[in-house]
């Protein structure tokens, strides 16, 4: 299970890349692995005003619907187009190439609520719960 | 869910690196390598499923043709020795108690192949209907393994284990008392993919041995194991019901579109027919009707389908095909919304995406 150790992690498999106010997020390599090939994605709307544990996009894999929750509050201001026509990227490449939104963060504290790479390992390791 | 079963394949699922989910009441894997990968393998090379969750019922005695008549809604008396059938069985409303095979071995001896969900509700409601009819019926889902080699090297395949080569077996059709790697098996070419292929009626105990054999002689030919998850989206593209979403106690087998398969004319009355006598005649308030979504997104079984405001029905069976690389769905809808070109919106999280009628089935192998 690839886990960086720079990156900060939600409870619900997102995580969260941070350089002064903006945030990029995507959902982690174990998210992905547990959801199977994903064929769709909902990426917000540049703009839209996210809450932290909200549900802000979209995945779908061949079987199944999933929220996919802001990591962090503030306002979208950049989004992974790309992902419209190659949705596998978050299959391929979670960290990277599946990133889904950049966020300005109203509270830049709210990234001390996240969790590091040790304590979100233990939960990927448990089975996600 | 502690209740939920295991087939005599489990252990070898795990082995395999199957992913178990909970389906109708049993353990079994929804995926091994992915859904994309296993759909994939099925419509070009082959795919083995384990299917022993199916349930199985023994209809043995001299009414027993009489009796299945009474049953089912299409003409049983049709089908020789050796040959299968696929029928609705409908209850007196003419709503649909399954779907599934009937496979004739002798004038008083058949059996009758069901979906797992509905082992026992088929099971009751074939009891209440024995009323005087001389006939045994045998429940025999817990003695039968089952599984389906499927795909266009599926022949190729099976003719390596096999005492007798399958070019013969004809689609529909069945063969008892052959052997595949030496185990005693019944063999019908058959299967709920849209593909060539057979399903494989084992002994419990030989199950594991011969999925064993069949991976290792398929795999430098491409085999895959498969599972669930594929079968599902195969299944759709084909245009294949699935009892609980195409039909259901409330959806009557000319709803959804299966009317080649309900023989009005047959001798003898039988569970449902007054009702779908009329809606025969008449025609159905509501139709089943095969779209692609011209808009982004996809649909999912239970979404509302709308037209100017107006939900006109509900789709049944959405997904991505992978296929046909486009969203598609069944929807139960409206009689006049169900014509081919027709445009309708489908309800996605609130909002309306358009979508157009197609024709089904959406995938039919060549040749």
């Amino acid at each position: 299970m690839n886990i960086p150790k720079e990156l900060r992690y939600s409870k619900d498999h997102e995580w969260v890349k941070s350089e002064g106010k903006l945030a990029t997020v995507g959902i982690t390599d174990f998210a992905q692995s547990q959801l199977g090939d994903v064929v769709f994605v909902e990426v917000p709307v540049v703009g839209a005003a996210v809450v932290a544990g909200k549900a802000f996009s979209v995945v779908e894999s061949v079987k199944a619907v999933s929220d996919i929750y802001a990591p962090v509050s503030g306002v979208v201001v950049k989004v992974n187009d790309a992902l419209t026509d190659t949705p596998e990227f978050i299959n391929q490449e979670a960290y990277g190439q599946g990133w889904i939104a950049v966020i300005e963060m109203s509270d830049p504290a709210e990234l001390d609520k996240l969790m590091g790479s040790e304590e979100y390992a233990k939960i990927a390791a448990e089975g996600g719960h | 869910m502690s209740s939920a079963r295991q087939t005599p394949l489990y252990a070898t699922h795990l082995k395999y690196g199957g992913k178990i989910v909970e389906f109708g009441g049993w353990l079994l894997p929804v995926q091994y390598s992915g859904i994309l990968e296993e759909h994939r393998a099925v419509r070009e090379k082959a795919g083995l499923f384990d299917v022993s969750h199916m349930g199985e019922v023994a209809v043995k005695g001299a009414d027993a043709l009489a009796y299945l008549q009474r049953l089912v809604t299409n003409d049983v008396s049709l089908i020789a020795d050796g040959q299968i059938q696929y029928t609705p069985m409908c209850y007196h409303d003419g709503g649909t108690v399954d779907d599934l095979l009937i496979y004739r071995r002798a004038a008083d001896d058949y059996l009758l192949v069901i979906n797992a969900a509905n082992i026992d509700k088929d099971w009751a409601w074939m009891v209440e209907n024995r009323g005087a009819f001389d006939v045994q019926l045998t429940n025999l889902s817990d003695e039968t393994a089952e599984m389906a080699l499927q795909g266009p090297l599926a022949q190729t395949i099976l003719n390596q284990l096999s005492d007798k080569p399958l070019d013969a077996l004809r689609y529909y059709w069945f063969w008892d008392g052959l052997t595949v790697a030496g185990k005693p098996v019944m063999v019908s070419r058959t299967g709920y993919t849209g593909e060539d292929g057979f399903e494989i009626y084992c002994r419990p105990a030989d199950a594991a041995f011969l999925w064993d054999k069949i991976i290792e002689t398929g795999k430098p030919l491409g085999l895959l194991p498969v599972a669930l998850g594929c079968r599902d989206t195969l299944r759709f593209e084909a245009s294949l019901p699935l009892y609980g979403h195409e039909l259901s106690a409330g959806i009557s087998p000319l709803e959804a579109g299966l009317s080649r398969f309900v023989k009005i004319e047959k001798n003898g009355d039988f569970n449902g027919r007054e009702v779908l006598a009329v809606q025969q005649l008449s025609g159905t308030k509501r139709k089943l009707a095969g779209f692609v979504v011209t808009g982004r997104g996809i649909a999912r079984g239970d979404y509302p389908v709308m037209y100017e405001g107006r939900q006109i029905g509900i789709v049944t069976t959405g997904s991505y095909s992978p296929t046909l690389e486009k969203n598609i769905g069944n929807a139960l809808v409206e009689s006049e919304f169900a014509k081919v070109g027709q445009h309708f919106d489908i309800e996605i999280r609130g909002k309306n995406v358009p979508a157009e009628v197609i024709p089904r089935p959406f995938y039919k192998r060549k040749g």
